[in-house]
């Protein structure tokens, strides 16, 4: 159920709305709608999820209905539909990297945050999950980061701790 | 050494600016093509090549771009597939890493050849690294005057933008791209129409993977009877391998096609064996979709000579003793590998990456993932095996896209070389939750790889 304050309205930036209208020109006249995806992208990098009210903005910003930006962003996974952490830790859990002991990392990575997959640790800062092939299999285990999706490559438990480490100072 | 062409210069410091991937040789390609030659002797030659797709289907590329429509003031699209989600493939991301240039430059000559004016290159969203980079080497190029209006003088204009995906594995399947490309859910449209009629925004369209396009310039510079000279039989030229799992040397290879697999695992100048000194179980060569095969399977035919690296010796033997090339992802397991846990693993990838649209496959991968969770962790029963043969028989052949056959297949492939691993699963379901199976005894693996000598 979402809360009261995910209902609050929101705001885009200048900024933001200008990086939108350069999205716009890559594509022919009329097929504005192309822009969704590269669009919710940087809502999300912007806000760190897409509220209803932030879909709906994109939607009267691109002149579509509501539900075409809803059925999209829900339709990908990259796309949060809730409150993330600050830090989103996506491990890749598919074979290739299971071969290499991914299974066992996402388990060090719960103990270590102390917070379930998908949950918020207390101070806001982390939340993880298994995500499924990142096409880096040759390098596994790995994980990935937004809104870039810095990749950390060939982790075991050691590397991991002080990924989070060194996130905590940030 | 083996000849390379993709990765030939990927070693040298700096390739990845203009300025370096020039001094060696960089957009010669487009130069030749967009001076000396007209559209169609660009189609011409990538056809003499005999490059198959690298994305996965193998169809010839020359073939594929010939059946474009050209009618009369509507405008064609090149779109790149660099959707690379294939569970074992990772060759389209280190391509676009290290070597920018050579895809844009890729870019370039087929969108001239095709005679489309502008092009996009659809990327998987999560790689946003190499967003990043090819939208630099983009702006380079179009400062070079490799882009833009009146390239070169030649009175072509081509302009080319890249496009973030959302994180769906089956917008890698052509037309689910192309949906996803005009901002709606990956749903994989029914064909025919195929997109070379009705593509992106109903106009002609010819889809590519990143290397197929990233061949075109080496094809274009040397000639497609150079290129079609590497390689062997229908299998020419190069090919990205992408080598993962339980290897010494993981990583991403170019190989020239018609290489023995037993060689490729074994020999220093490739994987360097199995990690660990372990030994061999079994293989996935071509990314999770393609059958598994059991260790003696993998290195040799049925009849005892030795499997290459082709198309055609990978398939030898259909699905009863063979496999395919895929995309080129190939994936070792030792002996310690459990082959129930890792059918179940790619079962729950197609489960979680099918788009809804077909019943066999929404209901089926679902399905198949819970019958071998259970068998997993110690709940199956035998009837469970034949329940899988049969889910997966009733998905294959019966989606609309190939996602369905993909997730049937690996699922299939374990059972047929497998199935005494599943039994024991069911026989033995404590043992089997912190033991092994181990080596299978019909795999058979060598105890010791001899290799060629180059």
């Amino acid at each position: 159920m979402l809360k009261v304050e995910e209902q609050q309205p929101v705001e885009f930036s200048p900024a933001l709305i200008a990086k939108f209208d350069e999205i716009v020109k890559r594509y022919p006249e009329g097929k504005h709608k192309s822009a969704l995806l590269p669009i919710l992208h940087e809502v999300q990098a912007e806000l760190g999820w897409l509220s209803v009210a932030a879909m709906n903005k994109v939607a009267a910003y691109l002149d579509i209905q509501d539900v075409e930006v809803y059925e999209v962003a829900s339709f990908y996974s990259m796309y949060f539909l809730k409150p993330q952490g600050k830090y989103v830790l996506e491990v890749c859990r598919t074979g290739p990297c299971c071969l290499v002991g991914a299974e066992k990392l996402m388990g060090h990575i719960e103990s270590k945050l102390g917070v379930k997959e998908n949950e918020i640790t207390p101070d806001g800062l982390f939340s993880w999950r298994g995500v499924e092939c990142l096409a880096a299999c040759g390098y596994g285990p790995v994980l990935q980061i937004g809104p870039e999706y810095t990749f950390y490559e060939n982790l075991n438990e050691q590397k991991v701790d002080e990924l989070i480490e060194d996130l905590r100072k940030r | 050494m083996a000849r390379k062409l993709l990765l030939e210069h990927i070693n040298v410091p700096g390739i990845n600016t203009l300025d370096v991937y020039r001094e060696k040789g960089g957009y010669r390609a487009v130069e030749k093509a967009l001076k000396t030659l007209t559209p169609d002797d660009v189609v011409e030659e990538v056809k003499k090549s005999g490059l198959r797709g690298r994305g996965g289907a193998g169809f010839p590329t020359g073939m594929k771009w010939s059946f474009l429509a050209k009618p009369e003031g509507v405008p064609r699209y090149l779109v790149c597939n660099a959707d690379e989600s294939e569970p074992g493939t990772f060759k389209d991301r280190y391509l676009m890493t290290h070597i920018p240039h050579a895809l844009i430059e890729g870019m370039i000559v087929a969108s001239f050849a095709l005679g489309a004016k502008t092009s996009y290159i659809y990327v998987r969203g999560e790689m946003m690294p190499q967003i990043r980079i090819l939208e630099k080497a983009i702006a380079e190029a179009k400062n070079a005057g490799f882009l833009g209006k009146n390239i070169l003088g030649s009175g072509y204009d081509l302009e080319l933008y890249v496009q973030p995906g959302g994180g769906a594995y089956i917008c890698g399947e052509e037309t689910a791209l192309l949906e996803s490309l005009e901002g709606k859910r990956g749903n994989p449209r029914i064909k025919p129409p195929f997109p070379a009629i009705a593509g992106l925004y109903g106009c002609p369209t010819v889809v590519n993977n990143v290397e197929s396009i990233a061949a075109v310039v080496p094809i274009i510079n040397d000639g497609g009877d150079e290129y079609a000279k590497l390689g062997i039989g229908r299998s020419t030229g190069t090919k990205l391998i992408s080598a993962s799992g339980n290897l010494v040397r993981p990583g991403v290879y170019e190989i020239e096609l018609g290489l023995s697999v037993e060689e490729f695992i074994y020999s220093d100048e490739w994987c360097g064996g199995i990690a660990n000194g372990k030994r061999l179980k079994a293989t996935v060569a071509g990314g999770s979709s393609v059958p598994i095969l059991p260790a003696n399977l993998s290195l040799k035919l049925a009849n005892g000579e030795p499997r290459l690296m082709s198309y055609e010796s990978l398939s030898e033997g259909g699905f009863a003793t063979g496999t395919m090339m895929g995309s080129g992802g190939f994936i070792a397991f030792d002996e310690d590998q459990c082959i129930v846990r890792n059918t179940w693993n790619f079962s729950r990838f197609y489960h979680h990456e099918s788009c809804g649209q077909c019943s066999p496959c929404r209901e089926g991968t679902g399905w198949m993932e819970k019958v071998l969770h259970r068998l997993e962790y110690g709940h199956g029963k035998m009837s469970d095996i034949d329940l899988l043969v049969d889910v997966a028989k009733k998905i294959e052949g019966n989606t609309i896209c190939p996602l369905g056959d993909a997730a049937a297949w690996p699922v299939a492939s374990a059972i047929r070389h497998f199935r005494d691993e599943f039994e024991w699963h069911v026989k033995e379901p404590i043992k089997s939750l912190d033991t092994n199976y181990g080596l299978a005894n019909y795999a058979e693996p060598i105890a010791k790889a001899v290799t060629t000598e180059n």
